[in-house]
């Protein structure tokens, strides 16, 4: 009874630890305190995490290339994040002359102010949801979208040739990436029934035989989370699809013309989206906080959260460290002929998972296809053509 | 099969990162300051004066020929001759640089004026530790400070300092017995003269010669080591 208790409250411990601050406050402040609290926390908790996060690249990324990473700045290097945004605050800001100064401006509090949107209808723990909006799916997808406008804002504004390019890179590809983004994410809401993310995951929390519920153990959750994957590494400008901040091209691309604490604005927006990415990953495929057996039930479900973020981050770090940079033909041609009609075939093949009834012909009917779509695709798709030694017609 | 490629890099990388928590071997780096490893022998950054002995005014190689001075690409020697002379390495007087300023924040590493030195007295130096807070003055280096011994030189640069030592060495042998030989052979036609002709001739024939021998030594000194 005492241990339960204990367990629950450990469970509800940010809930209880709100409940008990605005309980100082009167009545009729209670509910916007509540609220701007809320916000306040998950303003303070992300920047943490991508402190930590920016540590875990620079480490991991040297480990990968038999190197040890930062160790200078306290003990292995851990306050490596800490001498890093104190440069980036004591550098000069410098805006170039012909640069669209408010533009410029706006640019990364723009993009900083829209990734933090994201997190409002995450659910981030049992009951730890900011907004429970029904149409938290949507709402999280138009937030998302309204990156690439600051990311063409920055290009624009700064009046540099390597800047604007890099921005047309990055909306090209962060629109043609949003298109099979949203694709897999709603052969999820087609087998729900709900755009509620809260919904989503509590389909998730159930157990058979103390195996979780997870979509990603389905044939088209798997494939839609796979897809998912690719589709938010290349919406998030990660490696291998960093081509619009390629260094050895563009400069840093459309942020070249940034210094200081903008420069720092963007990097910070840059993770915590991707952070917001695997958070809304998580919920969709990887069953949200609820836990991976059932007997682990007991450990709160902000952890399993924030564990499950955090693992995808390293998954994110890993990738980069293995993968070199697409060109720009090979990025949008695996995006219009790969991606987006495996998307395609997984809402079908979603679709199919949902009427075929309970037994076991759905898994392998499911799993045929997409085995065999994704097989043909790539024989037929990056069959490798071979061109020959090039031959002139008037010169000799 | 599509993506095996991907899976073959995954399991790379993640074999480094696991090897290397296990092997030390696998780290390349090396934490510098620290830890060093030593100079190659090739390695090469600025120039230094080379002195004989225990005495770096006394002992200094460089004569002021002002040739590196001239053939200096971007010009960042400066010589300044001494009105006196003192003697050199072969014993013989010579001018000696009154000043001698290199400009490291200038100079380019070329090693031009180590291969136009003709005395073996200008060569390159492997200190790299050279950061200073004063960019003017803390970058141009005095002959005080550019004047490093012969031992440091064998040092840095083992193989290439022995072969200069027996060159100079050969050099100094062939410098003596040409300035014997001249001295002999002066001495002869001095006793031949002095035997021939009366003795109010002798004072003036008798000088000639005695100047000679100083002449005949040096030039082909020079030559050689130009060779």
């Amino acid at each position: 009874m005492n241990g339960s208790s204990l367990i629950n409250n450990a469970d509800r411990i940010f809930i209880l630890l709100k409940l008990w601050v605005i309980g100082f406050l009167p009545a009729w402040m209670q509910q916007a305190a509540g609220v701007v609290l809320c916000v306040v926390a998950i303003i303070c908790v992300f920047p943490g995490l991508f402190a930590i996060s920016v540590l875990l690249e620079r480490k991991g990324l040297g480990r990968m290339q038999n190197r040890l990473g930062p160790n200078r700045v306290g003990p292995y290097g851990i306050l490596q994040p800490v001498a890093d945004g104190i440069k980036s605050l004591t550098k000069e800001d410098l805006v170039p002359k012909s640069a669209d100064g408010v533009v410029h401006f706006l640019a990364p509090v723009f993009l900083v102010v829209v990734v933090f949107m994201g997190y409002a209808v995450l659910p981030m723990g049992r009951n730890m949801t900011l907004v429970k909006m029904d149409a938290g799916l949507l709402f999280y997808f138009a937030m998302g979208a309204s990156t690439e406008l600051s990311v063409f804002m920055a290009g624009w504004a700064s009046r540099n040739k390597y800047s604007l390019l890099g921005a047309m890179r990055a909306v090209a590809q962060m629109i043609s990436y949003e298109v099979p983004l949203l694709m897999s994410s709603v052969a999820v809401v087609m087998i729900t029934g709900s755009l509620s993310l809260e919904k989503i995951v509590e389909a998730q929390n159930q157990y058979t035989w103390g195996l979780p519920h997870w979509y990603i153990f389905t044939p088209w959750g798997f494939a839609g989370f796979v897809l998912y994957a690719v589709a938010a590494t290349a919406e998030t400008n990660r490696s291998p699809f960093d081509l619009p901040e390629g260094e050895s091209e563009l400069v840093a691309g459309y942020f070249t013309e940034y210094s200081g604490f903008k420069f720092a604005e963007f990097f910070l927006g840059e993770y915590v989206g991707m952070l917001s990415i695997s958070g809304l990953g998580t919920t969709l495929f990887l069953g949200g906080w609820s836990a991976p057996v059932a007997f682990l039930g007991w450990v709160p479900s902000w952890i399993w959260f924030f564990g499950k973020v955090m693992l995808s981050i390293c998954v994110f770090i890993w990738m980069r460290g293995t993968l070199p940079r697409l060109r720009q033909d090979q990025l949008m041609n695996f995006a219009w002929k790969f991606v987006l009609p495996l998307t395609m075939l997984n809402l079908f093949v979603a679709a199919l998972w949902r009427f075929m009834g309970d037994g076991w012909e759905r898994w392998v009917v499911c799993s045929a296809i997409l085995l065999l779509a994704y097989v043909l695709m790539a024989r037929v798709g990056f069959k490798r053509r071979h061109i020959g030694s090039r031959s002139y017609r008037y010169a000799e | 099969m599509l993506g095996e490629g991907i899976l073959k890099g995954l399991a790379e990388t993640a074999r480094n990162f696991a090897g290397s928590y296990v092997s030390a071997e696998r780290l390349t780096t090396v934490q510098y300051p620290e830890q060093r490893i030593a100079p190659i022998e090739a390695t090469r950054d600025f120039p230094f004066l080379v002195y004989d002995g225990g005495d770096w005014e006394k002992g200094l190689r460089c004569v002021a020929c002002q040739i590196c001075e001239k053939e200096c690409p971007p010009k960042c020697i400066y010589i300044v001759k001494s009105t006196d002379k003192k003697p050199d390495a072969l014993g013989k007087m010579q001018i000696y640089p009154a000043r001698f300023d290199i400009d490291i924040s200038v100079c380019m590493s070329c090693q031009i004026c180590v291969e136009v030195c003709p005395f073996e007295a200008i060569k390159m130096d492997t200190e790299f530790e050279l950061s200073t807070t004063d960019r003017f003055g803390g970058l141009l280096l005095d002959r005080k400070e550019l004047a490093k011994s012969n031992e440091h030189y064998h040092k840095i640069h083992p193989t290439e300092a022995t072969e200069v030592d027996a060159r100079l060495a050969e050099e100094k042998v062939k410098a003596e017995a040409k300035a014997k030989a001249a001295a002999a052979a002066a001495a002869a036609k001095a006793a031949a003269a002095a035997a021939a002709k009366p003795a109010a001739g002798t004072n003036e024939t008798a000088a000639k010669p005695a100047v000679a021998p100083g002449d005949v030594a040096t030039k082909p000194a020079g030559g050689e080591t130009k060779a």
